[in-house]
């Protein structure tokens, strides 16, 4: 009884008349109703390749996307997955402004990608910022934990293929995402891909190939 | 119908701008390159064998000594400013070829001063004031043989009403300063001006165009152009001097209001609006008495829009933010740098669109953490990972210098790394007897990777790699060099890393999580 009356709570939208965002057919399936919706956040620990995966949807349907404190992020690879740079923005070291800054770009840019960093913000901030997500209609991604998220989707694990002990590259891989909406857990295995492909893998030198 | 003209050529004014520009001497070897090219040079360069024309590793062959400066126009420009200026205080009416060249219509001088030749020594005694020694003048028939006389003159060069073209013909077609036409004349054994006028004038429009016409009628010096006399734009730079000089940034962005709205509010009185501005710091001199100069600050601040009074202050506390005076400053000066006509930046009746609200934003954004702090990523061509992209500041447009089209033959196919570890993070890779890998001088490694130990993560165990594949890059600029060897592996906990080996040791490039 217990675990059906959690599915019926995940199955209903936490609120009512939300837009639904377009978003990148590899994670849709993770969501809660099989889509972002704007004015909620979700929390993407661990990967950032996930966490641009779900940029990636609205970023190429023409949203513009903020990126706050991640000076790492590797824009490159955000443009092989899908998000459009020429409407991103980055603010790598917001340091204790950021979040300050996360609601200013809430403000006017639709989706907004996070890494609050270790202290964390404070419940109270958190409700804050929350009701700034619902008043303009954006959506938060966290790559970090984040209470009161509408979905937290950890990487567990993955595997890569292309590469082996000393040959290949790095050509494609998998996640193992465990998804957590509220009180359902499921699990996902999830395909990165991008449009470059080599036919040849790069030389190796043979004596090395010989290891 | 053609017109007396005074042509006034200060040689090598290039060549003397730059030198002035970086403090060298000018009697030093001195050539400025534009494309790898030499473009003007000093006369001590020429009288070692440079010319115009010849490659920068030719030049230098020629002469070792030699100093090769970049060709800026807008330094020529602006230092010959001010010899303009003295110029046209004493003869109105001069157009500027280009720096170092100006043509007067001779009538109203030569009447005022009493003759051709008297006028061309009035001019060449204002240059010489004016800091612009070694002129030279000629005075003719139309621009074009005024300029061949000031050319061939000592200083001074009169080429008769009428004389024209007795005077231009033994010079070569070269002089008409079009290769593509000067090439055929020569080879269909055309090779002076006199040998090109002599042509009959219906033939040489038959065969080349209107282009071939007025090369034609120049030669035969009936030079068709006319001397416009430029017209001085109002100076709208603004300056704000501080008595005492001013210490803290709050203190100067609040002085500066006034200066602020007063420049912008001038601008908008001729309907413009500045899109780029340049901001001058003048700090006070550590001791005046010694002689020492102030230290000044120049930085150029691009809008996407155009400058509110607002804006320009946030420019200038972030210059003063970044510029280390160690002195009160003394001075402000804004410059602008590119005005546009005010009518393409209206908002629209509804006001602006979302990119309105946008730029807002995120310019609050910047006010509250630098300009640098809120960048746009433009993709950039390189081998390494952090190469491969530019972050450009908002609002400012930064062209990579290295085309992100080209093949950069040895970067990393499949995927790019999601995480670039600008700080390059220092990783101890082990082979599996637990020994440090290593790597010889023909990049082959001491063992296989086994176990991988990030900053700030438990060792992992390495699951697969590949690699290692050379970088070698600018190995002939010493500062710029990169040398080094690259290796992807993937680790147990499901994480990938590019691991760079250089003389230093390993450190990790990027990661792949």
């Amino acid at each position: 009884m217990a675990s059906l009356q959690a599915r019926i709570a995940a199955m209903q939208a936490r609120s009512l008349g939300r837009r639904t965002l377009p978003t990148a057919s590899a994670v849709a399936p993770l969501l809660p109703g099989g889509a972002l919706r704007s004015g909620v956040a979700y929390a993407a620990p661990g990967s950032l390749a996930l966490a641009m995966l779900l940029l990636a949807g609205p970023s190429a349907a023409g949203a513009w996307c903020g990126v706050v404190g991640i000076p790492e992020f590797g824009a490159e690879a955000a443009g092989e997955l899908g998000i459009a740079l020429d409407r991103l923005v980055l603010v790598p070291d917001p340091d204790e402004h950021w979040l300050a800054v996360t609601a200013q770009l809430a403000e006017v840019l639709p989706v907004v990608l996070v890494r609050p960093p270790a202290k964390g913000a404070s419940p109270a901030e958190t409700a804050r910022l929350a009701s700034r997500l619902r008043q303009r209609d954006a959506t938060l991604l966290v790559a970090g934990s984040w209470s009161g998220a509408e979905a937290t989707l950890e990487t567990t694990g993955g595997a890569w293929s292309g590469i082996g002990a000393g040959w290949g590259y790095l050509a494609a891989r998998e996640l193992d995402v465990t998804v957590t909406a509220r009180e359902l857990r499921s699990q996902h295995r999830v395909r990165v891909e991008t449009g470059f492909h080599l036919t040849t893998a790069p030389p190796v030198p043979r004596r090395l190939a010989a290891v | 119908m053609t017109e007396r003209c005074l042509v006034l050529w200060c040689p090598d004014w290039p060549v003397r701008a730059a030198a002035e520009e970086a403090g060298i001497d000018p009697a030093v070897p001195l050539a400025l390159v534009e494309h790898g090219v030499v473009h003007a040079c000093s006369a001590a360069a020429r009288a070692m064998g440079v010319q115009r024309g010849l490659k920068v590793r030719e030049a230098q062959s020629r002469c070792a000594a030699l100093v090769v400066l970049p060709l800026l126009p807008a330094v020529d420009a602006r230092r010959f400013e001010p010899v303009l200026t003295a110029l046209e205080a004493g003869i109105p009416t001069v157009q500027v070829v280009r720096p170092g060249l100006v043509v007067i219509r001779v009538s109203g001088p030569a009447r005022f001063f009493g003759g051709e030749e008297e006028a061309a020594g009035e001019a060449l005694h204002l240059l010489a004031e004016a800091g612009a020694p070694g002129a030279r003048a000629g005075v003719a028939d139309g621009p074009f043989t005024a300029e061949q006389a000031a050319r061939a003159a000592a200083p001074i060069r009169i080429v008769p009403p009428g004389g024209s073209a007795d005077f231009l013909a033994p010079l070569p077609v070269t002089t008409l300063g079009l290769p593509a036409l000067a090439g055929l004349l020569a080879r269909l054994g055309v090779r002076t001006l006199g040998g090109l006028a002599a042509l009959p004038e219906e033939s040489v429009r038959d065969r080349f165009g209107p282009e071939g016409e007025i090369a034609h009628r120049i030669a035969a010096g009936l030079d068709p152009r006319r001397v416009t006399a430029r017209t001085v734009s109002a100076d709208r730079d603004r300056h704000q001097a501080f008595e005492p000089p001013l210490e803290r940034i709050d203190q100067i962005a609040f002085a500066l209001k006034r200066s602020a709205e007063a420049f912008v509010s001038a601008l908008s009185a001729d309907l413009l609006v500045c899109t780029a501005l340049t901001v001058e710091l003048v700090a006070d001199a550590p001791s005046s008495a010694s002689g020492q100069h102030a230290a000044r600050h120049r930085r150029t601040w691009l809008h996407p829009r155009s400058f509110t009074p607002l804006d320009v202050i946030d420019r200038v506390r972030w210059q003063l933010e970044a510029a280390g005076l160690t002195a009160p400053v003394v001075e402000v000066v804004l410059h602008p740098e590119a005005v546009d006509e005010a009518a393409h930046h209206e908002q629209g009746l509804w006001g602006g669109g979302p990119d309105e609200r946008i730029h807002h934003a995120l310019s609050r954004v910047q006010s509250l953490l630098g300009h640098e702090a809120v960048v746009t990523p433009i993709l950039a061509g390189g081998r390494l990972a952090a190469d491969r992209i530019v972050l450009a500041p908002w609002g400012e447009q930064h062209p990579p210098q290295r085309s992100a089209d080209a093949p950069w033959p040895g970067r990393l196919p499949g995927f790019s790394p999601t995480a670039v570890l600008a700080e390059r993070p220092r990783v101890v890779v082990q082979d599996p007897a637990g020994r440090d890998v290593t790597m010889d001088e023909r990049g082959a490694i001491s063992g296989p990777p086994a176990v991988l130990v990030a900053p700030g993560r438990p060792a992992t165990r390495v699951e697969a790699w590949a690699g290692p594949w050379p970088i070698e890059e600018r190995w002939w600029d010493a500062a710029a060099a990169v040398r080094l060897h690259r290796m992807q592996v993937t680790c147990g906990d499901g994480t990938a890393w590019l691991v760079a080996h250089d003389d230093t040791g390993w450190w990790a490039e990027a990661r792949y999580d």
